[in-house]
């Protein structure tokens, strides 16, 4: 489905600071699925993401999404895949502060131009699907680490995206709000859902939900292979 | 019915994102109404105040014809009136006699006017609206009725009382707030005027094209006389209330200068946090043009209210509460109007100028940081 090929990625190319951060990566990553990308810290993980979630541009090497090169494609195509394709749970959740919960689930699909009714239908179905239904009207900042966690999630999936993209999805979360996670996380590949997960925490990619892990460090792939 | 929902879901989130800021926002359209309350202050009076002078010269005559010696005005003969008829295109000439009169009691100046209505009405008059309201003796000053008596002093320290008959009320209470009108006899029993002079002459012309024709002839008969025509008046009433609106604005510009700078640096600067946002607006699947919608809509939002009740404001203090703060800078020497009201009159394109030169300025700062934000790679929210 995604497909990686000889992708590099320098950081301030040119300048004394010059950062290489991915090198020369080929990678296939199938549908339904969950892939976790493991390694240390630095290892290159978050960048590999993003590049995979059209967030960022590889300073060399191809991406296809189902056999279409997005590399070369302009910023509007890329917002579009990304709207439609992508889903994403970010380290520090990302939420934006001062409205509420249903208001962050909603923020998505506010440029498809869906009617104000459905959309705030559809969010709520989400939180009530993720026990958050009495919180829809909080303001986020109210909100604890785990409910703030699965309003993130909740709004990765407003949009209905094949693709569920997270960062570090447990690291500002306990065992049991991360085992919590793991079961959300198998409910959504149960609902045909790829997941792509960068992780460190052994409570992710070593859980069942993970059938493919892809070992990293400084910028390459170590090893990749699925789970037993 | 995408695209209006699509603009209904960002300016839905753009107000409540206004609400995250309400101290903030609330500071800057507090100023900025202010702002837009003065500047348009300024021109709800000067263009009223204008077009009640025209509305007072309307009904003045298209000549007057006035006698100078030593370079004052002084009064003229009737004598004159027969020569100036007898010029070609000329189709009446009437003498008319008024002046002002000082009323100790009050400690006003009214404008006497001898009325033709009032010449066999000796002993009574009608007065103004403000003349009504400040005549008025006793404890304090309660208003003048019809069938009070009002004392003058004439020119020889004698009182002569006459009778109020009627109240004025026109269109327009700077024709008549000072008015007196009084019979002929009277009005030349106070000043103590000839019975062969008048203040001054009104000319009436069959073409107008012909006024500085007509007004050559007169000068070249009577070396001694000076014309005025309608026109020149109306053309100094412009120049005067354009000059102390100006002088206001001057007065003013800066207050508007400090708003200038407070609006550039909340609209042009962008918090750390009002990035962060644009950035996961983006990483969640909002294109440069969406966000830059919204912040379209915020510059809207903040310059609109502001402007409506800047106008607003403008407009109860100008035409329902006789213009508290500019009274004693554009209204002139004249004590006589407590409670002068001008008429409405607003000019579309001057509220068209006032919005051009602070709601699109605004709403454009607002853009235009926000676009530099915006360009920016979304994957700078995966780091944050």
């Amino acid at each position: 489905m995604i497909h990686l090929q000889d992708i590099r990625k320098v950081f301030n190319a040119g300048k004394p600071n010059e950062f290489v951060a991915i090198k020369g990566v080929n990678l296939t990553i199938d549908s339904h699925g969950a892939t976790a990308l493991k390694g240390p810290s630095g290892s290159g993980k978050t960048t590999l993401l993003s590049m995979l979630g059209c967030m960022a541009r590889p300073t060399s090497g191809r991406i296809t999404l189902k056999d279409r090169e997005i590399t070369s494609l302009p910023e509007r195509f890329l917002t579009e895949i990304r709207r439609e394709t992508f889903g994403f749970m970010f380290q520090q959740f990302n939420l934006i502060k001062g409205i509420t919960a249903l208001e962050n689930v909603m923020i998505p699909a506010y440029p498809k131009g869906e009617k104000h009714v459905s959309l705030k239908k559809r969010a709520m179905d989400l939180l009530g699907l993720l026990n958050l239904a009495d919180k829809a009207l909080s303001k986020v900042e109210w909100l604890s680490g785990g409910e703030a966690q699965r309003v993130a999630i909740a709004r990765a999936l407003i949009n209905n995206p094949p693709i569920i993209i997270a960062d570090e999805p447990t690291a500002h979360l306990d065992t049991r709000l991360s085992m919590e996670l793991i079961q959300i996380m198998r409910r959504f590949k149960k609902d045909g859902k790829t997941l792509l997960i960068a992780s460190h925490d052994p409570i992710v990619y070593e859980s069942d939900v993970i059938d493919r892990i892809v070992d990293m460090r400084d910028g390459k792939v170590v090893s990749s292979g699925d789970v037993p | 019915m995408g695209y209006i929902n699509k603009q209904r879901n960002i300016l839905d989130f753009t107000l409540s994102s206004l609400g995250r800021r309400k101290g903030k926002n609330l500071a800057l359209v507090a100023v900025y109404t202010f702002v837009i309350f003065l500047l348009a202050s300024v021109l709800f009076f000067t263009h009223s105040i204008k077009k009640e002078a025209s509305l007072i010269l309307q009904d003045a005559p298209e000549m007057t014809v006035q006698r100078l010696v030593a370079g004052r005005q002084d009064l003229i003969p009737k004598r004159y009136i027969d020569s100036i008829r007898k010029i070609r295109g000329v189709q009446s000439v009437a003498p008319r006699l008024w002046g002002y009169y000082y009323d100790a009691l009050s400690g006003t100046n009214f404008t006497l006017m001898a009325n033709k209505d009032l010449k066999d009405r000796v002993g009574e008059i009608i007065i103004g609206s403000g003349v009504s309201w400040r005549s008025g003796t006793g404890k304090g000053k309660k208003a003048t009725r019809k069938n009070d008596i009002i004392p003058f002093k004439t020119y020889d320290g004698s009182v002569l009382t006459l009778k109020v008959k009627g109240i004025l009320s026109f269109s327009s209470e700077l024709v008549t707030a000072d008015l007196i009108l009084v019979s002929e006899t009277d009005f030349r029993k106070i000043f103590a005027i000839p019975h062969d002079h008048a203040t001054d002459l009104m000319l009436q012309v069959r073409n107008p094209k012909e006024l500085a024709t007509i007004a050559a002839k007169i000068t070249q008969r009577h070396p001694d006389t000076r014309p005025i025509l309608r026109e020149e008046i109306l053309r100094t009433y412009n120049a005067v209330f354009d000059w102390r609106g100006g002088m206001i604005i001057v007065v003013l510009s800066g207050a508007v200068f400090a708003f200038i700078i407070l609006a550039w640096d909340k609209a042009t600067g962008l918090s750390g946090e009002e990035k962060r946002e644009i950035g996961i607006l983006k990483a969640i699947g909002w294109e440069t043009s969406d966000i830059l919608l919204m912040k379209f809509w915020e510059g809207a939002a903040v310059s609109l209210s502001a402007f409506f009740m800047g106008t607003f404001l403008a407009y109860l203090h100008i035409f329902l509460s006789s213009s508290i703060l500019f009274e004693p800078v554009l209204k002139g020497w004249s004590v006589i109007y407590p409670h002068f009201r001008l008429t409405p009159y607003i000019d579309a394109y001057q509220i068209a100028t006032l919005f051009f030169l602070t709601v699109i300025p605004y709403t454009v700062a607002t853009i235009v940081p926000s676009w530099r934000s915006a360009t920016v790679d979304p994957d700078s929210v995966m780091r944050m």
